[in-house]
């Protein structure tokens, strides 16, 4: 008997190893020379070697340079990516939640061919959604010629190379980590208990913020954490769909990489974006009340 | 009793697993930070300055006729048809290439093969191709073997005489051309008047929001020192910070749309863009599919570039690279190839036996310049490793917003 308790203790254990092992290796790992990274001696070069000589400056620095707005209208990469990330959360979570409540109350024997629908932009690749996003918007495309056709847009106007492209693209690309987790806690409701706030006379108004949306709460939750932390760091979209002024802290810190080589404001860099969303994240999750997510 | 379970036996047993288990994490941990410690040392990053005298292997060329080259993707004539260039070499020579196009950025290939190159491991590849200051970069590294001068006859011989005396190469004792080209202006000419030079290209207010820029920190910078009146091939600290300064401008007046690799090609064909920096290969690709795209060189000048053959440290087919070369300085492989890849033919003669391929390219000047237009083409001064670093960042932070 003592020998089957034994046993079942280590099974856990042994279950363990190829998750911590994959960990150590591939997130411990890297997270060290990362921080190592962020501590280098700035007067070094790729060419010549840095030294780890604790050089917290380098957050200073490059708080700085990326992280400070220029003017009203150009807030610098680090403030821009929480607003574009902010706002194409909000959004994906109006779209979202408007898309699961219908999969998830309304669809009847089309609720699977629904979700599928949702995960089918999966199947190409990240890459040429956005690309696909490109001739969308383009100049000479058709979403142009419309809105240039009914005045919206001047007869000079484009959305790509604007925040309104990037963020489209954000949304677009973001909107099934959304729709899922939604659609996952609303399908969970006991349809008794709306009949019941009926039955108690509450309108479908009341009905739906008394009753819904409160146990809708931790899709609400998952859905905007996995759509806010992958889309403040994402480059992708304001590489293909932005210009200039619409570069994201994902593109500075890809630049600060490969083309200037200068790994310690990178590395810097990628510390404090992390540091801040993880502050977000534990804020809002606070907030929200909802720790057992976690 | 003897059938109740002995709580204090499962805990000891898995305390005793825990302790286990910390001890092959450890193991494991210890295992992984040792392979990290060969490339990531535990604090810093070992210089990445090598010595091609001593880290390089044994030439096993004669006993495996094997080659292995990674270049730009669109870079050479179709490889499978049996009368291409890399079929006639393998037929002649029976060496099988390898061949793959795997380099699309200089940076990002930089930043690739970074790790071994820097540490005296092999990439396993035994031709890499690089644009000059890429490769003067890899050179000044200790990077890359010299080339046996006897085997490259060809090479001497036949190279164009402004890719001679390079700074960063003066003898080519280590590269050889593989294709050259212009940098310079591209516009669509069904829907903007023609752009003479590079100062119109950043202030024609038709332009605004039109136009892009490339990525390449000496393509654009080569432009933005002569807009400000200084010289490429030799400027001062001053004339940099004045020409940046010039650039954030530019940059901040929205006319630039964004700064780009290869990409600006699409964008030009597909109008959102009515114009843009670029290199002249993709401008000819693009007018066989729409004639109204121009290349212009800018009254500024002609910025005069090449991708050139390398072999790296540890490549075990160095003369059997040297033979490819020497091959591909042949003026008749030259004119074939230059026939399907429309840049700069770096090897003389080629333009005569392109009579017999395609007359139509003889006359162009794009493919084949003479040497006269060429004369006042600019070069981009060699940078030390600290004004590399220094003005790739200065630019950076121009581009990045």
């Amino acid at each position: 008997m003592a020998e089957m308790t034994r046993r079942r203790g280590l099974t856990g254990y042994l279950l363990l190893v190829p998750g911590v092992v994959w960990l150590a290796l591939f997130f411990v790992i890297p997270f060290y020379s990362l921080v190592a990274a962020s501590l280098f001696d700035p007067g070094g070069s790729v060419f010549s070697g840095y030294e780890m000589t604790w050089h917290v400056q380098n957050y200073w620095d490059a708080l700085k340079e990326y992280g400070k707005p220029n003017s009203w209208s150009d807030w610098g990469p680090l403030l821009r990516s929480f607003w574009y990330a902010g706002l194409s959360t909000v959004i994906c979570l109006v779209l979202g939640y408007v898309l699961a409540y219908a999969i998830a109350f309304k669809a009847g024997r089309w609720k699977n061919l629904m979700l599928v629908l949702v995960i089918a932009p999966f199947f190409t690749s990240f890459l040429v959604r956005t690309l696909a996003w490109k001739l969308i918007l383009g100049d000479d495309g058709p979403v142009v010629s419309v809105l240039q056709a009914v005045h919206i847009l001047g007869a000079d106007g484009r959305l790509l190379a604007t925040p309104v492209a990037v963020i489209a693209g954000i949304v677009y690309n973001f909107l099934p980590f959304m729709v899922l987790p939604l659609y996952a806690s609303l399908d969970k409701i006991d349809h008794r208990l709306i009949e019941a706030s009926g039955d108690l006379y509450a309108n479908p108004f009341v009905g739906f913020f008394k009753v819904t949306w409160p146990l809708s709460l931790p899709g609400v939750v998952s859905g905007t954490l996995l759509t806010f932390i992958p889309a403040a760091g994402d480059y992708i979209n304001a590489q293909l769909l932005g210009s200039t002024n619409q570069r994201m802290i994902g593109n500075v810190i890809q630049n600060l990489f490969t083309d200037a080589n200068d790994y310690p404001a990178a590395a810097a860099l990628s510390m404090i974006l992390m540091v801040v969303i993880i502050a977000m994240v534990l804020f809002y999750v606070r907030r929200a009340g909802t720790e057992e997510l976690l | 009793m003897v059938d109740r379970p002995d709580p204090t036996a499962g805990v000891g047993g898995a305390r005793f697993s825990r302790r286990g288990l910390l001890k092959t994490g450890g193991g494991v941990a210890f295992a992984g930070l040792s392979i990290a410690a060969l490339k990531l040392p535990m604090f810093g990053v070992s210089g990445a300055k090598q010595d091609p005298a001593q880290c390089r292997a044994t030439d096993v060329s004669s006993s495996q006729k094997e080659l292995i080259i990674s270049n730009w993707p669109a870079y050479i004539d179709p490889r499978k048809k049996s009368t291409s260039t890399t079929s006639v070499f393998q037929q002649r020579t029976g060496i099988t290439v390898d061949y793959t196009d795997d380099v699309n950025d200089n940076a990002e290939f930089f930043a690739k093969v970074k790790n071994q190159m820097g540490s005296c491991e092999p990439i396993n590849r035994d031709m890499i191709v690089m644009t000059d200051w890429m490769a003067a970069r890899m050179i000044g590294l200790g990077w890359i073997q010299p080339l046996d001068a006897q085997s490259v006859p060809n090479l001497h011989q036949n190279l164009i005489e402004p890719l001679r005396n390079r700074q960063w190469d003066p003898k080519r004792t280590y590269s050889a051309p593989w294709q050259a080209g212009l940098t310079g202006i591209a516009y669509n000419a069904a829907k903007v008047p023609e752009i003479k030079s590079f100062e119109e290209l950043l202030t024609r207010s038709d332009l605004k929001g039109r136009m892009t820029l490339l990525t390449e920190m000496r393509d654009t910078m080569a432009f933005m020192l002569r807009v400000v009146g200084a010289d490429p091939d030799k400027f001062t600290d001053a004339e940099w910070s004045s020409a940046i300064e010039r650039l954030e401008k530019v940059v901040a007046s929205g006319q630039v749309r964004s700064f780009t690799g290869n990409e600006y090609i699409q964008d030009l064909a597909a109008g959102n863009i009515v114009a843009c920096e670029a290199w002249s290969g993709d401008v000819i690709q693009a007018q066989f599919d729409n004639p109204d795209i121009k290349f212009v060189t800018p009254e500024e000048g002609l910025s005069l570039w090449a991708d050139n053959m390398m072999v790296p440290n540890l490549a075990t087919h160095q003369a059997n690279a040297e033979e490819w070369i020497n091959y591909y300085y042949e003026p008749e492989t030259a004119a074939k190839l230059a026939a399907w890849v429309n840049y700069i033919c770096p090897v003389e003669g080629a333009k005569e036996e392109m009579e017999k391929i395609d007359p139509s390219l003889v006359d162009n000047k794009l493919i084949f310049p003479d040497t006269e237009d060429l004369a006042d083409a600019f070069d981009f001064m060699p940078l030390t490793d600290q004004q590399s670093q220094q003005y790739e960042g200065d630019f950076n932070n121009v581009i990045a917003g």
